[in-house]
């Protein structure tokens, strides 16, 4: 099926949403939003992509593979409890640090975030895999 | 610090294996190394746990009852020397035999996945986080057991998924239970409040939910009839592993439940167990005496063996509990190995059914060693390990005056040695069939694994004494529940 108004929605829609995704990963810690929604809402964007122009073409346009951006989250989910060792606290301790002091930009950064960008990339890949191997058959 | 190895190793050893899946070579080498390294680490903890007694860690810094706890005793650190032991020769067993394209199909990262979840719920001290663990084991079994889809291991891992997600529902359920009553989930701190509970209405139908949970996983009487429809469908290599590993986890967690929550009504409970596993082994050595699929006959074996496990629970002294673990120690190290002595007569013969199998002592007297060590151990006859579990398990059981029991572990002994015969005598004396489904070559690498896990049983055998004492020091640590209470809550 080709819809030439949902391809030029999903064209546009797919950076707005993935944009959205990560504003929605940073607000996480304090407010709703997290890890684990803006990476659904990251895979969304693909998967509204692949509706529209199917799933080869999406992953043509994709410069990642989704297993891997599933193992890569993986990977930075367990590095993010790594700095609390070398703090000489325990495992997956937070360490927070905040930019720009007392400042109209103050940014507070630490490695739950890291562990939430794991989660992000964990469960993104997870879904597009899943649903392009559905969405192929 | 290295109480969070066991848990964050598996995961990023299986990170590298997906990254790499398309190098088979790399991922066959990587994951034998990295079992061993797995194991060097369970040794590490055993021996630290042995010097300075049950050590607990707060991943987080969230303090207990807060925060997940991990807790390491002297049980949680044999079981994971102990399965991980079971992964290196496993690894070392799989280039061998799984055909190639099961192999790049994620077979190596999912078995890490297994080993992550197994030794999660060997440490960890919360009962949602043991939860969270079940459900990653199980999720990798179910791939595992699926893998390679082919119309029998769906229709097997169909029944697996099923009654193993109804397992989780009151698994899941006991322990709403408890939190709505106690308003904690650390292990250690609801075994303290429910010692200083007036009033314990809900404790027994928790535990009863708990125990149907882990009966199911664990395969007892009246739970079990899943375990042999679906073990024997996945490549031999798999069966063994989960042979190993699955079933025992759901033994070591009911031990763990039934040392730190059954305070009160200990009466009922010690008969109940105790009936189960009378019933357990009986039932499941006598459906494996009927059987005639080698992987089968093993299967009901499992059932049978799970039941001298529960039996030592039963007993609940120090010597019997001692008994269990030795015997769960060598049942994990001779079942695995039957099963590997099971895939050697496949690659030889081609057919696991007994109909087709014959002359294998004449020809390859090897094979038939490999599988009469395990096989002999299993039926307890010295000096194999299988006969000082047995013997440690029985005299546990008449000096608790035990003797119905005890009787019934006996004479299920020597089922167990009939069925095994039954197996020597069909693939290993009788002549070879004019139906024979083919003559294959064995891989010299399956050789080299099930000689070091035969080796591995003789071992265990030999050295009865040390395992023994070390097994009484784990079994004093379960009988004598405020020791971990106090490790975790520090009072």
């Amino acid at each position: 099926m080709e819809s030439i108004i949902l391809q030029i929605a999903a064209r546009h829609l797919r950076p707005l949403l993935i944009v959205l995704s990560l504003v929605v990963l940073y607000r996480g810690h304090n407010e709703p939003g997290g890890g684990f929604i803006g990476g659904l809402m990251f895979g969304a964007a693909y998967i509204l992509y692949a509706m529209a122009f199917g799933v080869a073409k999406t992953q043509e346009s994709t410069f990642f593979n989704p297993i891997n951006l599933t193992a890569l989250g993986l990977l930075i989910a367990v590095v993010s409890g790594l700095p609390a060792l070398l703090l000489g606290d325990s495992f997956m301790t937070g360490a927070w640090y905040t930019f720009f002091k007392q400042t109209a930009f103050e940014l507070k950064l630490g490695t739950p975030l890291i562990f939430d960008v794991g989660v992000y990339f964990a469960v993104a890949g997870m879904l597009m895999l899943v649903m392009f191997s559905i969405m192929e058959e | 610090m290295i109480l969070v190895l066991p848990i964050i190793l598996p995961l990023l050893i299986m990170v590298v294996l997906i990254f790499t899946r398309r190098w088979l070579f790399f991922q066959q080498a990587f994951s034998i190394l990295a079992s061993v390294v797995l194991m060097w680490v369970g040794f590490l903890i055993l021996m630290d746990v042995q010097q300075n007694g049950i050590k607990a860690v707060q991943p987080g810094s969230w303090d207990a009852p807060f925060g997940i706890t991990l807790v390491a005793d002297l049980f949680s650190a044999i079981m994971m020397v102990t399965a991980s032991f079971v992964a290196v020769v496993v690894m070392i067993f799989s280039p061998g035999f799984i055909d190639k394209e099961r192999q790049t199909a994620g077979y190596y990262p999912l078995v890490f996945g297994l080993l992550m979840g197994v030794n999660g719920a060997f440490f960890t001290g919360d009962l949602f986080n043991l939860y969270v663990w079940y459900e990653v084991m199980l999720t990798s079994s179910f791939v595992l057991i699926a893998l390679g889809g082919s119309a029998e291991q769906l229709r097997g891992s169909i029944k697996y998924v099923t009654i193993n997600f109804v397992a989780s529902i009151f698994f899941v359920s006991a322990i709403g239970i408890l939190y709505g009553q106690a308003g904690t989930l650390n292990m250690a701190d609801l075994a303290d409040k429910m010692r200083s509970w007036d009033e314990h209405t809900y404790v027994n139908s928790a535990l009863m939910l708990f125990f149907i949970a882990f009966s199911v996983k664990s395969a007892l009487v009246p739970f079990f009839f899943w375990l042999p429809a679906s073990y024997h469908t996945p490549p031999v290599a798999i069966t063994a592993l989960f042979a190993g590993t699955l079933t025992k986890v759901g033994v070591y967690t009911m031990f763990r439940f039934y040392s730190l929550f059954v305070v009160y009504d200990q009466m009922f409970w010690t008969l109940f167990i105790l009936t189960l596993a009378g019933l357990t082994m009986f039932i499941g050595v006598l459906m494996a005496a009927s059987q005639f699929d080698i992987r089968k006959i093993l299967s009901f074996h499992i059932i049978s063996q799970v039941g001298y496990m529960i039996m030592g629970l039963g007993i609940f002294t120090v010597s019997g509990i001692a008994g269990a673990i030795y015997f769960t120690i060598h049942n994990m190290l001779s079942k695995t190995n039957t099963f590997l002595a099971g895939g050697l007569v496949y690659q030889r013969s081609g057919s696991y059914d007994l109909k087709y199998l014959g002359g294998l002592y004449k020809a390859k007297p090897l094979l038939a060693l490999l599988f009469f060590i395990p096989a002999m151990s299993l039926a307890g006859i010295p000096p194999l390990p299988g006969f000082f579990g047995k013997f440690f398990l029985i005299k546990g059981g008449f000096e608790a005056q035990q003797y119905f029991i005890t009787a019934v572990a006996i004479l299920t002994g020597l089922f167990t040695l009939f069925s095994m015969v039954k197996i020597w005598n069909e693939a290993y004396w009788k002549k070879e069939p004019e139906d024979v489904k083919s003559r294959g070559k064995v891989h010299p690498a399956t050789i080299m694994a099930t000689s070091l896990l035969a080796l591995a049983v003789i071992l265990l055998g030999i050295f009865v004494g040390p395992v023994m004492e070390l097994s009484m020091q784990a079994g004093e640590q379960i009988v004598n529940p405020q020791m971990y209470i106090s490790a975790v809550l520090g009072k």
